[in-house]
């Protein structure tokens, strides 16, 4: 397994993004326009099949219950977007915006002190010589391997012996840990994060974990940024987890809450509704995380897949 | 995958400092371990969580897995005794979960090679100076990635749905949530969200390409697909390897795409996948047998995607 560790001096080159391909440009002259062509088609006929189901769900948002069958179902009739989002929100005492939040804090709070503690531990591996250094990394590289679903029935049986099923710690405990983030964290820091810079916060007289938090931390937030994200996504996306962990509805995460009210759509139809507006706007907050922080993650990426 | 955890079921917690106690022996020359305590600041809060929330999960499905529940009389109280490894018996002779493990297993055949091959084809589209507009369109392959699974199918149920879809022209001829054709429909909801996040990876790894190197191949006149197929793709192989390991696990580990499904089609069934099988066998409830069904599923798991793992390194190698 230890073959999959990418040499720690290598990666280097991962971190430096696209700069230096710029001057390709002027070069595509030279390219025939039948491939430039074909090339766009491809990914045109493509960008339709990514799009439009999320467009034409923005639309199915927009209408009205009398309009949804009736009317053109990808283009909108009276926009009624906002009345429909009233709607939801006022459904049952608020329970949906009670599920956002829910999802904001298992992914917001679980993704951030996540990330603190794999960057903190992918650092000390990265940084300092003890002994089990390589034992402990493979045994979370290890960890990787073993898929987040495997653990969640295991989870559900030793948290039922302690009652503590069904609270929001079941969920957001086992969030925390984030073996991709100490991974990824270690590769980052051993090659961005300089010995001679340590070395000079020790000569200053700055502790260990001093230094960390005030000046290696500042080379590793490509690093750290990419990992908070893919930990967000995992934990927001979630399902086995809350599925099997959570009876009371105030404590779902929005996929569950949407997920149960869309195996209840045929006892009680104007669910149809919220669901595929509860959907549209479950997706909102991922993609504006995304945009925001584009920058980072996108050469935090490179880092994690460069061998 | 018992022999090992078994073994390292107490390693994070004390690997930092304990084996230094051990190592001491063989190795004469005794260096000094410097920062112990930043050392331990930093590893163990990690290491704690850790061993907690997947170590311990992983020995407790063990040991779950070799009780079986035994009753005094016909209503006597339960009470869980060791029965060896008469669960596993019991997971090996179940019909339906050996489909089902078959189900996902020709869904990965199928279904990986063509996310991964779109992802590569995009990925190189995207690096090639053939394309304009890059921007625009990484993006929107990426968007679907922020879909969550669950809500990725709930509105792919919709589209597929006869009455309900946009295209009913299409969905009112072909039954997409048939029992032959649900599988390939579920198939499509996992490609329609995973594209754009494999793309990236695999884009990722050729930016990181020096640009000099096919530079040259460029200079002797070779076209795009020549330097695709002859430069870049050899040296991104262990990006796409990467991508189809996460790929393969997830495949085996699908749940919410189908659980959601259930709703739709009634030809998904409570053991249409391994992870649905658990879920169902749990809430029987009947612990014992479905942490039997996790903990070979889990091996199951590792041993493909290691399998893949040193199948590809072979080949790399020669």
């Amino acid at each position: 397994m230890s073959t999959m560790i990418p040499a720690p001096a290598q990666p280097a080159r991962g971190i430096r993004p696209a700069q230096s391909k710029t001057p390709k440009a002027p070069l595509a002259q030279r390219e025939s326009p039948f491939a430039r062509g074909g090339a766009l088609i491809v990914m045109g006929v493509f960008t339709l099949y990514f799009l439009v189901p999320i467009w034409w769900l923005l639309v199915a948002a927009s209408k009205n219950r009398s309009q949804f069958n009736t009317t053109n179902p990808l283009w909108f009739a009276d926009f009624s977007l906002f009345e429909n989002i009233g709607n939801l929100v006022a459904y049952r005492d608020g329970v949906y915006l009670k599920w956002m939040l829910n999802s904001a804090l298992y992914a917001g709070g679980g993704a951030a002190i996540g990330t603190i503690i794999a960057g903190m531990c992918g650092y000390a591996l990265a940084k300092y010589r003890f002994p089990g250094r390589e034992l402990i990394f493979n045994v979370v590289l290890g960890g990787v391997l073993v898929p987040a679903t495997a653990l969640a029935l295991p989870l559900f049986l030793i948290f039922s012996q302690i009652s503590l099923t069904n609270t929001f710690w079941s969920v957001f405990l086992p969030s925390l840990v984030s073996p991709f983030g100490v991974y990824l964290a270690r590769i980052y820091a051993s090659a961005s994060v300089p010995d001679e810079l340590i070395e000079a916060a020790r000569l200053d007289g700055a502790g260990e974990v001093r230094t960390f938090f005030t000046v290696s931390v500042r080379m590793m937030v490509p690093a750290l940024v990419t990992v908070f994200l893919f930990q967000f996504v995992a934990i927001w996306n979630n399902f086995f987890l809350p599925l099997i962990m959570l009876r009371d509805e105030t404590l779902f995460p929005v996929t569950l809450g949407l997920y149960a009210w869309n195996s209840q759509v045929n006892q009680i139809p104007v669910l149809r509704d919220y669901v595929l507006i509860g959907a549209l706007l479950s997706i909102i907050p991922l993609i504006i995380i995304f945009l925001l922080l584009q920058r980072f993650w996108r050469n935090g990426l490179s880092a994690g897949s460069v061998k | 995958m018992s022999a090992p955890a078994a073994s390292l079921t107490d390693a994070p917690g004390r690997a930092a400092r304990p084996s230094k106690s051990r190592d001491r022996k063989p190795r004469a020359p005794k260096v000094r371990v410097q920062h112990t305590g930043a050392i331990l600041a930093f590893v163990l809060p990690f290491g704690i969580l850790f061993g907690l929330f997947y170590l311990v999960p992983i020995g407790y499905a063990i040991y779950e897995s070799l009780l079986v529940i035994k009753r005094e009389g016909t209503f006597g109280a339960a009470t869980e005794v060791f029965g060896g490894f008469s669960q596993y018996i019991l997971v090996f002779q179940n019909g339906p979960f050996w489909q089902s493990i078959g189900r996902v297993l020709m869904f990965g055949v199928v279904q990986v090679p063509i996310m991964l091959g779109l992802a590569l084809l995009f990925a190189l589209l995207l690096d090639s100076p053939l394309l304009r507009g890059k921007r625009f369109f990484r993006l929107a392959f990426f968007v679907p990635y922020a879909v969550p699974g669950v809500i990725a199918a709930i509105m792919w149920g919709y589209l597929y749905s006869p009455n309900l879809s946009p295209f009913s022209a299409v969905t009112e001829n072909v039954n997409f949530l048939s029992a032959d054709l649900v599988l390939w429909s579920i198939a499509n909801v996992v490609t329609w969200v995973y594209v754009g996040y494999n793309m990236l990876i695999i884009y990722s790894a050729l930016l990181a390409i020096p640009t000099e190197l096919y530079e040259a191949a460029r200079l002797d006149g070779a076209g795009q697909m020549r330097i695709a197929w002859s430069v870049k793709i050899p040296l991104i192989m262990p990006a796409i390897v990467l991508t189809a390991i996460f790929s393969i696990i997830g495949t085996l580990q699908l749940l919410a795409e189908p659980q959601v499904f259930r709703s739709f089609s009634s030809a998904v069934t409570s053991t249409f996948t391994p992870n649905l099988t658990v879920y169902t066998t749990s809430s029987i409830p009947n612990v014992n047998l479905a942490a039997a069904f996790s903990v070979v599923l889990a091996v199951a798991t590792f041993i493909l995607s290691f399998t893949f793992l040193k199948f590809t390194q072979r080949k790399e190698a020669k």
